[in-house]
This record gives structure tokens, C-alpha cells and sequence, in this order.
């Protein structure tokens, strides 16, 4: 077992490289085991679905409302507790949620590298700020 | 099955090549991720010339991959033994144009990601939906050919059986690939240039002509550079192909001619008036007049007894430059200019997408080197 | 593989056949369900645009504005990449058959409002690889800029040059961003789109609403009362390039 000194090394450059972006985060301070600080809305209590579900599954569901608007011309939302929503990503769940506070500081903790809907749909909020280059 | 341990062995002169190509295709590749960055905008397309070089190229392309059926044909079909050396490099050839042309699609792409939308939502009705398929299927078939009769050559033993019947319906679906890329533009009503049924005919004429100049060019140059000769009768025969389609070819633009001039419909005329009439700003006129001399050219020295043999690589490649201009051009800007509105925009690429086409040339470049260098290993090791 | 002549022929026969089935099958099932969507009452949108009234050649451009307002439309310097849903054009450049010479003083000086046709049988939705391009019941022609791959294959098949593509990110371009309607991203095409939000709204669209002339009449060409039909049946118009048989929806008053 002449080889045993470079199999090993080779093992452990595997090892490494498998698991650098653990050292990365470790390395700049991303790396939390605290949960994201999610500020809530102060002027909606429920959801357009029960949270866990959204938590789950809010991007089948507005990838859903997309196929409904832009295709079928549907827009009307009735959500489980019987309110009528329109399908609509910049009125209806950025009319509640602050999307720097709440949809970017999950997607930042989860390692979600920025869905691109925002290359073209508004935050509200951002407008202000519209002649900033968006992402590729 | 790919033989791949066959290109891993080279003098220094393929090495350097290879390396020379490689260096080619990231400097391209690197212009590409800029625009991927910054958008097609980086390009000399804009408004109303909506397609350019890109999708010239492509359609150049996909006519030197129908072309393989050239060499298939007598083979397969007529059993023309001169075709023997020379078949599998046909099939290469075409591999890697069909790789090419993909590779321009893609990069012509305003949202390359979302490329698998085509085949998730199938439009039958779109040309294009059936050139991906004709493309694709043309691709799957040639490399299947081709590698599976370059490996029973190695094993010495006969190819199976079922390569003569695929080899057969290669024929059609050559045809089939440049027809197919020709309706898409003879089938559009607003854009009086292409829309002409000789269109498809043209294409396949200079398809037929253009290809062969470059498989001629490349056998020749094999011969030169690693001794492997696909024999002269071959190269003669190819030779009387091109130079026959060519003259199809230049007759099918002259009738073109005649109908749009004779009938004199402004909205028909006015797309050769931009493309051929010097001065006024027609920046594209000179190279068309390149292109219409060289052919006529390449005519004279393919047509002469005396001149076809001693000046064949200069008629081959005169020919090859005369429908890359033609075809890889001016086909496509001339269907662009004058606009709906009748307004002129001139088009000039620009350097980034020159590089971007290079960059595809010297991919399409380094397939043939690789699979040419297996497919003459194989047979030096065979005929040894 | 030897085969008789009559195996031959039975086995053609039979596959001819079965291909047949297919090509009549689809076109059953489709109309069944055309069937079923025109049984609510057709609507067609389209529109008349009265040229006499237009003043554009008195600087006035308010659909213009109106338009880029409410749908974030770029203003993008580099003349070769703009993007414009509706703009307007010399009378010769849009209606090639009148003769300059011959034709009213008055020709010769209008500019005419140009946008997309939102034809009856557009070339654009046919060629549309992965049918981001399509055409709704209510006749609008519609881009869903999602699935949109940026071929421009519509921009070549549209006879009008009513489509832009964006070269270019769009949002550096606009001055104040409407929150109301997303912007587009570079690589894909868009066009005028019949203002379809206004419309679900209840509302007419913006360069109609816009106008201080009333140069556009909008409405529901398969209502035979609606004021479009009225004015049709009224006065003189026409069409951009008929001949084509695309089956334009708007119309132009003399």
C-alpha cells in the first residue's frame, strides 16, 4: 500500500472541496442557526392560505395564479376562509408584506438566490428606487 | 461506443490546433456571458432587423449538415464503392454542423433558460417546432451511423443489419432539414423577400453546392495533413456534384431575379434594390457582388476541363464563400430591409457577436478535428 | 424482408387509414369544445381610429404618453433597440397604395397611429414556438411574457412591425415605474396587448381613454350595435395590408 499517503490526501481534498460551502458560510457569517427575523404585516392577520401551506407551497401557488391571470384571464381568488383575493403578486400579497422584510429575509436564510419575478414585477415600496439595475 | 481514447493521442501540430480552437471558443464563450448579462443588445441587431448573423449562420449550417446525404446517397443507396472512404466523414461533417447550428439557435435565444419550452408546450402549427424535431432527429441518426459503422470497422466485423435501412431514411430526412428551415421564412406573408416557393429549391441547391466545397476542401486538406486519402474518384465525383448544384443554384437566383424585376411589384423589388444597388448607403451591396462574382468564378473554373482539377480548392472555396455570403447574409438582412413601415436600418455585427460566432465555428471546428482524428485512427489501426 | 404485393398494399391501406382517423378526430373534438365557449355571447374587441380628428402632427401625443405611463414602456435613447407599443407614422409609409402625388394635400401631412392589430388570423400566434403568442377568445392577441424564449420568430412573421423585443434591461430606461403593471426583463417581445387589465377592470383602454379628440372608438366588433360597428357602418375605413388575409381588428377612418 504505497499509495496509502495519496489516497488519503485525495480523501480528504474530496471531503473538503464536498463541504466547502458549509466553510463559506462558517467563513463570512451567514451561517446562523438563529431563524430568519420575518417581520410580520400589522394590518392582516390571515394569509391567503393558512401559513404552514403558504410556507410550503407559495411558489406553486403563485406560479397557479400566473397561469390563471395571464392565460386564462382568471382572477379572482377565493381563499380558504371564503375572502375574495385578486390573484396578483404586487396588489394583493405585497399589499401586505413588506417584501425587504419579510419575502427576502427567508429567501436569503434558505439560500433561495432571489426568485427573478422581481425583474419584472413591482414592489411597491421600491418603486422609488426603479432605475436600479435589476438582477440577471 | 465513442472511441474517444482515439483523439487522445496526437503529434504536437493536433494539439496545438485543438488548443488554438479551444482558445477560440472561450473567448466567445466569455463575450456570450456578457450577453447573457447586458442582453442581445450587445449585437448590431435592433428593431427592425430582428434577425442577424446568428441566424444566418444557422441557416448556412443546417444546409452543410443536409448535404451529407450527398456522399450517403451514392453510397448507401447505389453502392458506389469510390464512396466508401469518404462517407464516414460526410456523416462528421454533419454531425457537427447540426451541432453548430443548435449552438447558434441558442445563442440568438433572448431567454436561452427557458429553451425547454418548446418541447413543453408543442406547437405543431410553428415551423420551428418541426425544425427542432427534424433537427434533433437528423442529429440522433448520423451520430448513430456513424459511429456504430466506425465501430464494427474497428471490431473488422459487418455493421448490423439495421444500418443500411437507417442510413436510407438519413436521405429523406436530410432533405427534410433544409426544406423544413426554408419554410420557415417562405411561410411568412408579411416579408415579401422569402416569400417565394423557390425558396426551399434555392436552399437546398446551395446546400448541396456549399458542402460539398467544404467536405472537398477538408478531405484535401486530411490528405495533406495526415496522409489519408479518400481517393481521387471520389473527390472527382463530389466535385461534379457541387459544381452542378451550384449552377442550379445560380439559375434559381436569376429566375428570382427575373420575376421581381419583370413583375416589378415595388413591395418585391425593393429588398433586391437594397441588397444589389451600389452607393446610397447599401452597406451590404459590395459584399453581395463578392458574392455573385465569386460564383460566377467558381462556375468558370469548375466548368473548365482543364481548370476543374489544377484549381479545384480555389473553386471550392470560392464557392463556399460565395453562399456564405449569400446565404449567411445577405439571405437574412435583405428579408429585414426595408421594414414593414418601408424604413432602412442598416445591420453590422458588431465585435461581441463576432466573437460569439467564432467561438461557434471553432466548437463546430474542434468536433471535426476530434471525430475526424478517431475516424482515421481506427482505419490506420484497421488497415495495418 | 420479402412482403406480397397484396400485404403491401393492405398495410398501406390500413395505415392511410388510421392517419386519416387522427386528422378527423382532432378537428371533432376541437369544435366541440369552440362550440361550447360560443354559446356565452362573442365578444371581439377592436377598435376605429378616426384620422381626420387625430392632431399628432400638432405635437399632440397623449396615447402615446397614456401608453407608456401605464404599461412601463422603456424610453430607451438608442433609437435601434426602442420599444413602442403605439406610435405613429407618415400616411404614404402606412398606406403604400395612396399616391402621394395625387392623393389630398392633407395625406401627405397626417401621421397615423400604428399598434398592433390584434388580427382575426394572426401570423404571429402561428409561428410561436412554445405559444407565448396566442390569441384569446375575446380576439386580444396576448403575450405571456413567462414562457416567452425571445426567438423572434413573431417580430419576422408580423406584417405590421407592431412588436419590439427588449435588447436591452428595460427598467434603467423608465422614468417612473407604474406599480400598478409589472415591466418586461431583456430577451423577450412585447406589444400592445389591448390594455387586457384595463378591460378586466371594466375600464376602456389608455390611449383611447386619453385622447382630447375621441379619435378612437373601441368596443366589441361582434356586437353589431356596439359604436365601432355604428361608425363602420357609417363611414368609409380601412385596413392595414387586407390582403394578407391576417383579418386586422382595427380600422382606419379617412
Amino acid at each position: 500500500m504505497r499509495d496509502r499517503l495519496w489516497i488519503f490526501a485525495g480523501l480528504t481534498v474530496f471531503v473538503a472541496a464536498l463541504t466547502c460551502p458549509a466553510w463559506y458560510a462558517l467563513a463570512n457569517g451567514k451561517a446562523t442557526s438563529n431563524p430568519p427575523n420575518l417581520e410580520l404585516p400589522a394590518n392582516q392577520k390571515e394569509c391567503v392560505a393558512p401559513a404552514g401551506i403558504m410556507r410550503a407551497t407559495h411558489m406553486q401557488l403563485l406560479i397557479g395564479w400566473r397561469e390563471d391571470v395571464v392565460r386564462r384571464a382568471d382572477r379572482r381568488f377565493v381563499a380558504f376562509n371564503g375572502k375574495v383575493y385578486e390573484k396578483s403578486l404586487t396588489h394583493t400579497c405585497l399589499g401586505c408584506h413588506n417584501k425587504e422584510r419579510f419575502c427576502d429575509r427567508c429567501h436569503a436564510y434558505s439560500g433561495v438566490s432571489g426568485p427573478y419575478c422581481w425583474n419584472c414585477h413591482n414592489d411597491p415600496q421600491a418603486v422609488a428606487l426603479s432605475t436600479t439595475r435589476s438582477a440577471p | 461506443m465513442l472511441m474517444l481514447d482515439k483523439a487522445l493521442k496526437g503529434s504536437r501540430r493536433y494539439w496545438s490546433w485543438l488548443l488554438c480552437l479551444f482558445c477560440a471558443i472561450a473567448v466567445g464563450f466569455c463575450f456570450y456571458l456578457r450577453q447573457l448579462d447586458q442582453g442581445l443588445g450587445i449585437t448590431g441587431l435592433s428593431r427592425d432587423v430582428s434577425w442577424g448573423l446568428y441566424i444566418a449562420q444557422f441557416t448556412f449550417f443546417v444546409g452543410v449538415a443536409a448535404s451529407a446525404v450527398m456522399v450517403v446517397l451514392p453510397y448507401y443507396l447505389h453502392r458506389e464503392k469510390q464512396f466508401a472512404r469518404i462517407t464516414i466523414l460526410g456523416e462528421f461533417l454533419a454531425i457537427a454542423a447540426v451541432v453548430m447550428c443548435i449552438l447558434f439557435i441558442f445563442v440568438d435565444l433572448g431567454q436561452p433558460a427557458r429553451v425547454l419550452n418548446i418541447v413543453l408546450y408543442p406547437s405543431p402549427r410553428s415551423l420551428m417546432f418541426w425544425d427542432m424535431i427534424s433537427l434533433s432527429g437528423y442529429l440522433l441518426l448520423n451520430a448513430v451511423l456513424a459511429f456504430v459503422t466506425l465501430r464494427a470497422e474497428r471490431e473488422e466485423t459487418p455493421a448490423p443489419g439495421w444500418v443500411k435501412p437507417l442510413a436510407v431514411v438519413s436521405i429523406p430526412w436530410a432533405i427534410s432539414i433544409h426544406t423544413v428551415t426554408a419554410f420557415l421564412y417562405s411561410g411568412l406573408a408579411g416579408r415579401s423577400f422569402w416569400l417565394t416557393a423557390i425558396l426551399a429549391p434555392r436552399f437546398l441547391a446551395s446546400a448541396f453546392s456549399s458542402g460539398p466545397a467544404l467536405l472537398i476542401l477538408l478531405c484535401l486538406s486530411l490528405r495533406k495533413l495526415a496522409g489519408y486519402d479518400v481517393g481521387q474518384e471520389a473527390i472527382r465525383k463530389l466535385a461534379m456534384i457541387m459544381t452542378y448544384a451550384m449552377a442550379i443554384n445560380v439559375f434559381l437566383v436569376l429566375v428570382e431575379v427575373f420575376t421581381v424585376f419583370y413583375a416589378a411589384i415595388p413591395e418585391h423589388t425593393v429588398h433586391f434594390e437594397y441588397l444589389y444597388l451600389l452607393g446610397d448607403g447599401h452597406t451590404l451591396a459590395p459584399w453581395m457582388w463578392v458574392s455573385a462574382l465569386s460564383a460566377i468564378a467558381a462556375l468558370v473554373i469548375l466548368l473548365t476541363t482543364s481548370w476543374r482539377e489544377r484549381f479545384l480548392p480555389l473553386g471550392c472555396a470560392l464557392v463556399f464563400v460565395s453562399l456564405w455570403l449569400e446565404k449567411g447574409l445577405g439571405l437574412i438582412v435583405g428579408g429585414f430591409v426595408p421594414s414593414p413601415l418601408g424604413s432602412v436600418t442598416h445591420y453590422a455585427p458588431t465585435l461581441p457577436e463576432w466573437s460569439i460566432v467564432a467561438g461557434v465555428w471553432a466548437a463546430g471546428a474542434f468536433l471535426i478535428t476530434v471525430f475526424y482524428k478517431i475516424a482515421l485512427s481506427v482505419r490506420e489501426k484497421v488497415n495495418r | 424482408m420479402k412482403i406480397t404485393r397484396k400485404d403491401f398494399l393492405r398495410l398501406s391501406g390500413l395505415s392511410l387509414l388510421a392517419a386519416g382517423c387522427k386528422q378527423t378526430v382532432r378537428p371533432v373534438t376541437q369544435s366541440a369544445s369552440a362550440a361550447r365557449a360560443a354559446s356565452s355571447e362573442p365578444v371581439r374587441w377592436g377598435m376605429v381610429i378616426d384620422l381626420g380628428k387625430c392632431r399628432e402632427k400638432d405635437g399632440c401625443n397623449a396615447c402615446i404618453h397614456a401608453c407608456n405611463a401605464a404599461h412601463n414602456i422603456p424610453q430607451i435613447a438608442n433609437r435601434a433597440h426602442e420599444v413602442k407599443w403605439i406610435w405613429t407614422e407618415p400616411y404614404a409609409a402606412v398606406f403604400p397604395s395612396v399616391q402621394p402625388g395625387f392623393a389630398p394635400q392633407r395625406y401627405a401631412e397626417t401621421l397615423v397611429p400604428l399598434l398592433c392589430n390584434h388580427c382575426a388570423d394572426p401570423p404571429c400566434t402561428r409561428v410561436c414556438p412554445t405559444q407565448a403568442a396566442w390569441k384569446r377568445d375575446d380576439g386580444i392577441v396576448m403575450m405571456d411574457w413567462h414562457r416567452c424564449i425571445g426567438c423572434r420568430y413573431c417580430i419576422a412573421a408580423c406584417p405590421y412591425g407592431s412588436r419590439s423585443f427588449n435588447w436591452e434591461d428595460p427598467r434603467p430606461s423608465i422614468a417612473t415605474i407604474n406599480s400598478d403593471f409589472p415591466t418586461r426583463t431583456k430577451g423577450v417581445v412585447e406589444k400592445c396587448n389591448f390594455c387586457e387589465e384595463r378591460l378586466a377592470r371594466g375600464l376602456k383602454p389608455a390611449c383611447v381613454d386619453a385622447c382630447p379628440q375621441r379619435v378612437f372608438t373601441f368596443g366589441n366588433l361582434a356586437d353589431l350595435n356596439s359604436a365601432p360597428r355604428q361608425l363602420l357602418r357609417e363611414r368609409f375605413a380601412v385596413q392595414r395590408k387586407p390582403e394578407l388575409g391576417t383579418g386586422p381588428s382595427v380600422f382606419y377612418l379617412v
